[in-house]
């Protein structure tokens, strides 16, 4: 099997959230209220159970309007956010139940039933994208559209985005695609323009990468995640040290004193 | 109407030019002034590299609830009490303490699955639990772990209750005793692995103290479980003393570097409800307790024995409120972005020279 990537070149969005839609209808994802935000136009905030794309508006400074006959407008920046499918994924080395599993595709999939809600991929995503749905008890992220891929079908986002700024396919293709859209960015004088696809840390880059302007963390994306993993060694090692000063104070403490004070 | 948007008495009219003029000066000085919806000089909500997106939240917070510190506590305890009982016994210590030291153990151990699968989303699939077991999941192998630790604490107790009803009976005995090593080498992990569990995340102030964290919950565990044992009546006992004083020794040192380190991480550790929190939970289960007991030491049996009671008290109380703080530090840590996003702690605005 190809394994298969989401490339979300943000330089081509135009925040139509028509992703979060089909999404949402794809899949029958649980609507998530209708709470005004104030932020932008952005109502979703983040990713989260109920919410598998979620298209960030960032309002840059204002620019001068076109033709002379307007004041000054808003730039906008969008991007449909998703989740990263880590190549080193903190989600599925953290499920205690094998829930969570890579599939033939290289997407993180969670497996619905088999997954009992213990909320532990919850706090090991370093991007903040699992979540329990506290109605089903159980954890909720993209599934990459894993039913879809399975009957050659792009996925859902992809298919409805408009404008082709969501691209799917196979990852090396899809990287190349990416830095000639760099190239070709950097040709035309936006030189702000880059990849976000953290590979330099333990994540080991991610399956769903993005081409954005400006500095990622406009996005909420954090510059240096890293998977949990990495605090094994010092976790245990310190556990051992506790345990072995359990047992030797124990032993020490009733060698010394055994029996009542008199 | 004026061109450039005010009245006759110079207040900003509600317009277009208006709306033009409040974001032009959000975007110089990060603050709109003024009239408006908004109170003068709030903050205006901004999506930059400054403030990260609209100061929302990067990571999810935890989202477990009560039952999971209450069973770092119990599971603390339990495990800790094993130990001491299987010490106990090996160094001969008075039968009496070994037979609680090992009920405590069992009682934990039955209270905490209790409480676990109380916190599942789907309770119906705890047994999921051990579908697989992944040694790089720390919630695997601490699922594991009391599963051994339940039975064998709960096997040993029961066996120790049966050979004492039914006269020396060997083969029961010795049953009761494996299942009193296993509980102990189970009930090893049990104390220390659930600093492992929230250290080894993408919580930034758990993983910040994962080399502490299991140190620091061992030390709450053996601290509950010596006082819930004095309590119980071997408050003349003083290996326990010695263990009480060591526990609230560490405990005094863990709390003495988390308020020396001056980490912006550590935020949640010292400012705010939570703040106060983990240093009520420390000083209930450090300083205080270890000046109680250090007292006792010189003082009469009877007023020995009620400084002992009283920081064992204290102990039981600082050990629970420990364990609720750190989860709700954590959910403080995930909620601000600045750690994991690294941006600046204060935005000063900018003001444009003009």
């Amino acid at each position: 099997m190809t394994t298969t990537a989401f490339l979300t070149d943000s330089t081509l969005c135009i925040g139509c959230k028509a992703c979060e839609v089909a999404c949402k209808e794809w899949n029958g994802v649980a609507a998530d209220g209708f709470e005004w935000t104030g932020l932008s136009y952005d109502n979703s905030g983040a990713l989260g159970h109920s919410t598998w794309r979620h298209v960030a508006f960032v309002e840059n400074a204002p620019v001068e309007g076109f033709g002379g006959n307007a004041g000054e407008v808003l730039s906008w920046s969008f991007l449909s956010d998703v989740c990263k499918h880590c190549a080193n994924a903190g989600c599925l080395e953290a499920c205690p139940t094998g829930a969570i599993v890579r599939t033939e595709f290289g997407g993180v999939f969670i497996q619905p039933d088999v997954c009992n809600g213990c909320a532990y991929c919850v706090v090991t995503c370093p991007f903040g994208v699992v979540q329990r749905n506290p109605d089903q008890g159980k954890a909720f992220k993209c599934t990459f559209c894993y039913d879809r891929q399975k009957e050659n079908l792009k996925p859902a986002c992809a298919t409805a985005c408009p404008t082709e700024s969501i691209k799917f396919g196979e990852i090396g293709e899809l990287h190349e695609v990416a830095n000639r859209r760099i190239e070709q960015l950097k040709s035309r004088g936006i030189d702000d323009a880059q990849i976000y696809d953290p590979q330099e840390t333990s994540v080991g880059g991610t399956h769903a990468f993005f081409i954005l302007r400006g500095d990622p963390k406009s996005y909420n994306l954090p510059p240096k995640p890293e998977i949990p993993t990495v605090h094994l060694r010092r976790g245990w090692t310190s556990a051992g040290i506790a345990a072995a000063a359990l047992v030797t104070g124990t032993l020490l403490a009733f060698l010394g004193g055994n029996g009542d004070e008199s | 109407m004026n061109p450039d948007g005010h009245d006759a008495a110079g207040r900003p009219r509600a317009s277009e030019a208006r709306l033009a003029e409040i974001r032009r000066e959000a975007e110089m000085r990060g603050a709109a002034q003024g009239s408006g919806v908004r109170p003068a000089n709030a903050p205006f909500p901004k999506a930059s590299p400054q403030t990260g997106y609209y100061g929302l939240p990067a990571l999810k917070a935890p989202q477990w609830t009560w039952e999971i510190p209450a069973y770092f506590f119990a599971g603390g305890a339990a495990g800790a009490a094993a130990v001491i009982g299987a010490v106990g016994s090996l160094t001969g210590a008075d039968r009496r303490l070994i037979r609680d030291a090992r009920w405590l153990a069992a009682i934990g151990g039955a209270i905490s699955p209790a409480l676990l699968i109380s916190d599942l989303g789907t309770p119906s699939r705890f047994l999921n639990m051990l579908r697989v077991f992944k040694i790089q999941s720390p919630m695997s192998v601490g699922s594991w772990t009391l599963v051994a630790f339940s039975n064998s604490a709960a096997m040993s107790a029961v066996a120790d209750a049966i050979a004492r009803k039914t006269g020396r009976r060997r083969l029961v005995r010795f049953v009761g005793n494996a299942a009193e090593v296993l509980a102990a080498f189970s009930g090893l992990a049990l104390t220390t692995y659930t600093g492992v569990l929230i250290g080894a995340t993408a919580i930034p102030v758990w993983a910040e103290h994962v080399g502490t964290l299991p140190i620091h919950f061992a030390a709450s565990g053996t601290g509950a479980a010596v006082s819930i044992l004095e309590l119980r009546g071997h408050d003349s006992n003083r290996a326990l003393n010695a263990m009480g004083i060591a526990a609230a020794t560490a405990e005094t040192i863990v709390g003495a570097r988390i308020e020396l380190d001056q980490k912006r991480v550590n935020k949640p550790l010292k400012q705010g409800a939570t703040g106060a929190l983990i240093r009520l939970g420390g000083l209930l289960s450090g300083p205080l307790p270890l000046a109680l007991r250090l007292l006792s030491l010189g003082a009469s049996r009877q007023k020995s024995r009620k400084l002992r009671r009283a920081a064992a008290a204290s102990t039981i109380a600082g050990s629970m409120i420990t364990r609720q703080a750190w989860i709700k530090v954590g959910k403080v840590s995930a909620r601000d972005s600045k750690v994991v996003l690294d941006l600046p702690e204060r935005i000063r605005p900018r003001i444009a020279s003009q």
